[in-house]
């Protein structure tokens, strides 16, 4: 394993006396910088210090401390541990935190959703609405004093529900029966709905002027939320001039399931199902970001087989996603189905073995903390074994035979640029779309996690960054997964499955900790704040798609709109965690 | 010719015609023909579309049951079906397709968040159940629905089909031959225009109890 190098080895403190302070509560890293110095500060971080992929931007509310604090995780491209600075400001409205835009633009959506949830106003943020909720929302819904209409208690188990049994429906409690809330004197007949004027603004300028005088109008289009090729709920605004893009926004949220807001209300256990639902092609991968960042927090080991049980069903996990991201690539490119249907024998092949051992195809809420929940059986490791070294090879070759060299998808793929290594980098893209533009980062080899670090693979990547090389960099990567997987099922030991007892509640010490793996959409990351009590103070998910969508606008402009479902479909976004 | 399920059973047709001929009623093969071709509409929302599709694809192949026309555009689909979590930024729009689609029309609810809410139901952002909006025929339990529980939600579907009449149905009476639905508006928070009174009441009522 690499060496454990702490984060303390980066001194900004003496580089920045008295602008930057380290960090001293217990169970936390990092460094506070002073709000007005965190431009200069950030920009030193990238430049000098080399953190040059800022993953993570987020916001807590420590309503009890009567501040608010913006947390920035920066990662090198080139491997090792991450560096966190944060910002602390005075819990008071207007609260207001500069913009990192102009120094990492990757920042962008992350920055309107920290404005969205939590009411932090970013200065210098050039396009600062709200993402996730809609314009005109009445309050900040991830603030602790804030409460949604179908408010029970501030954290569960409920008492109402608990223990006589009684439960009264969540609508009978509301003066509105019904899951709002209005103030006072609201009039819904005087309400003037916002009609998206602002995203509109945002694009760019509907009529030009040529330079012979002649003024021309440009399209404005709106492809989604129901768009048979979208994935899901996303919504793209588009300006187009001709057939090309000029202006691109994306508007999202059409999914927006509150996983932050419920998760501070559960348990630190009860949100390992809810993790599920994310992603919901990789369920597996979920849960085990989740289980690393607890574990990280609570101090524990993994139990040796459980890692390689864990390492296992990730890896068929990323598998699976990528077969059908083949699949439903071409589907989008128009061979309709039969790539597909393909993808999806292989896929029910590998959800038998999910169910077989957590009993749900999809949603599996199969890791525990310090394990997993069950073992599994011989007969079902026998079936691994068969998919791995037989058929799934075998069904990657012939994938590989039927599609690779088909002229159609080739005329279609090659040659159309997706982003080059510095742009993504720029952008906080990570995952196959960072890796096919030429920068190997993979988080199994850079900040290695489990057990990565004993297995023989390669990272996969590929230089030209164009739609071919986003396409055949998931056949590397399913190669590489196999050959993950053959050594893992010959050198798994026996011995128990969980290093903790079987338990309902755990007992998470106070302090902060983010957990990341390489998900097979990204980076995907979870940010935990416990304060010691059974339910954790702040639970944030770094969402891969969500992050990877900020370059789109990037990505797109200067490209043909028929090529705009090419470019969506390789960033594979899922919607599930796009929204959250 | 799926005989068995077109013909009445009273009458005795020599077997060397059965292929060719069958005696039935106009409400059956009315029923028959759609029963047996119900298109839904291309709409996926979250979690449960995924089990649609593989509902559609290589191991369970919906097909089956004259159900593999997806139809993108809500004006040539039948059948709308809710797979997933309805929030309320996503309600206006589910509600404008529903109304753009055409009679004879059918709502089913996949899922538990469809249904009720689900997992998700205290969640700010998320409606408990689309049969707070629309009328829903079928409920699917499930977090996401089997395949196979799709299926068979869909065949409840067609049971229902079957036990239609043309002289009862909605979409041949007189009056208006749609029930649009009024679409809701994206307020301080989600405002279904039809209750606008009853809102309007309880947001008085909570400013006389907070100055008492």
């Amino acid at each position: 394993m690499a060496a454990p190098v702490s984060t303390q080895t980066v001194d900004l403190a003496a580089r920045f006396p008295g602008a930057v302070t380290a960090e001293a509560r217990p169970g936390y890293a990092g460094f506070i910088v002073e709000k007005d110095k965190l431009v200069e500060v950030a920009t030193a971080i990238r430049d000098e210090f080399g953190f040059d992929l800022l993953t993570t931007v987020t916001a807590v509310d420590y309503l009890p401390e009567d501040k608010m604090e913006v947390v920035y995780h920066a990662y090198k491209t080139t491997g090792g541990p991450g560096l966190v600075f944060r910002v602390q400001v005075p819990r008071a409205d207007p609260i207001e935190v500069p913009s990192l835009i102009d120094v990492w633009p990757g920042v962008d959506l992350q920055e309107r959703e920290a404005w969205d949830l939590m009411g932090i106003r970013f200065s210098g943020h050039p396009d600062l609405r709200r993402i996730l909720m809609w314009e005109g929302y009445e309050g900040h819904p991830l603030r602790k004093d804030w409460q949604e209409p179908f408010y029970e208690e501030d954290v569960k188990p409920f008492k109402s529900r608990w223990p006589e049994g009684k439960h009264v429906m969540a609508e009978e409690k509301n003066p509105f029966r019904d899951n709002v809330k209005f103030l006072e004197n609201f009039d819904p007949e005087k309400w003037i709905p916002e009609n998206e004027e602002m995203l509109y603004s945002s694009l760019k300028r509907y009529t030009v002027q040529s330079e012979d005088g002649m003024s021309t109008d440009r399209i404005v289009i709106n492809m989604g939320p129901q768009h048979p090729s979208t994935h899901g709920v996303f919504r793209a605004a588009l300006t187009l001039e001709g057939e090309t893009i000029v202006g691109l926004k994306p508007v999202v949220g059409y999914l927006h399931r509150n996983h932050e807001k419920i998760g501070e209300r559960n348990t630190f256990i009860q949100n390992m199902p809810y993790t599920d639902r994310l992603d919901y092609f990789n369920s597996m991968s979920n849960n085990l970001g989740y289980a690393i960042a607890v574990e990280k927090l609570m101090k524990i080991p993994v139990a040796e087989r459980a890692e390689y049980i864990r390492v296992i069903m990730v890896e068929l996990s990323r598998i699976q996603n990528h077969f059908i991201f083949i699949g439903m690539l071409l589907n989008d490119l128009g061979a309709m189905y039969t790539p597909a249907l393909y993808a999806f024998e292989e896929r029910e092949l590998i959800l038998d073995i999910f169910e077989a051992v957590a009993g749900s195809r999809m949603m599996c809420n199969y890791l525990r903390f310090g394990g997993v929940v069950r073992d599994v059986p011989e007969d079902v490791m026998q079936k691994i074994k068969g998919l791995v070294f037989e058929r799934l090879p075998a069904k990657t070759d012939e994938m590989d035979r039927l599609l690779s060299e088909n002229e159609v998808l080739v005329a279609r793929l090659k040659g159309v640029h997706v982003i080059d290594g510095e742009t993504a980098i720029k952008y906080s893209v990570t995952g196959p779309v960072l890796r096919a533009a030429g920068v190997p980062y993979d988080i199994r080899r850079a900040d290695p996690y489990s057990i990565y670090d004993r297995f023989e693979f390669d990272v996969a990547m590929r230089p030209n960054g164009d739609l071919f090389d986003n396409y055949i960099i998931r056949l590397d990567e399913i190669r590489q997964s196999l050959r993950i997987l053959q050594q893992a099922v010959k050198q798994i030991p026996d011995g128990p499955i969980n290093s903790q007892k079987p338990q309902y509640q755990v007992r998470v010490p106070a302090g902060e900790a983010y957990g990341r793996i390489e998900s097979p959409k990204g980076e995907l990351g979870y940010y935990v704040v416990s304060n010691g009590k059974p339910n954790p103070w702040r639970y944030h998910v770094r969402a891969p798609s969500f992050v990877n969508i900020t370059c789109l606008e990037q990505m797109c402009i200067g490209t043909k709109i028929a090529d705009f479902v090419a470019l969506l479909g390789v960033l594979d976004i899922v919607m599930g965690e796009l929204d959250r | 010719m799926d005989n068995e399920r077109l013909s009445l059973p009273q009458y005795d047709i020599p077997e060397d015609i059965q292929n060719a001929v069958t005696i039935t009623t106009l409400d059956r093969l009315y029923n028959w023909g759609r029963r047996s071709s119900v298109w839904p509409l291309m709409f996926g929302l979250a979690c449960c579309a995924i089990e649609m599709i593989a509902a559609q694809a290589s191991r369970y192949d919906m097909a089956r049951f004259g159900m593999e026309v997806m139809r993108p555009t809500p004006r040539q689909a039948d059948m709308m079906l809710v797979s997933g979590t309805v929030t309320k930024k996503m309600l206006p729009a589910i509600v404008r397709l529903y109304n753009q689609m055409p009679e004879p029309k059918y709502v089913v609810a996949m899922g538990a968040c469809a249904s009720g809410g689900g997992p998700f139901k205290e969640g700010y952002n998320v409606v408990a159940g689309i049969d707070k909006f629309l009328p829903v025929d079928v409920y699917i339990p499930g977090c996401p629905p089997t395949p196979q529980a799709l299926i068979a939600g869909m065949i409840k579907l067609q049971e229902k089909i079957d036990k239609e009449s043309i002289k009862k149905v909605r979409w041949y009476r007189k009056g208006p031959d749609t029930v649009e639905v009024p679409i809701p508006i994206l307020g301080p928070d989600l405002i279904d225009p039809r209750r606008n009174q009853e809102i309007k009441a309880a947001a008085a009522q909570k400013a006389t109890k907070e100055s008492a």
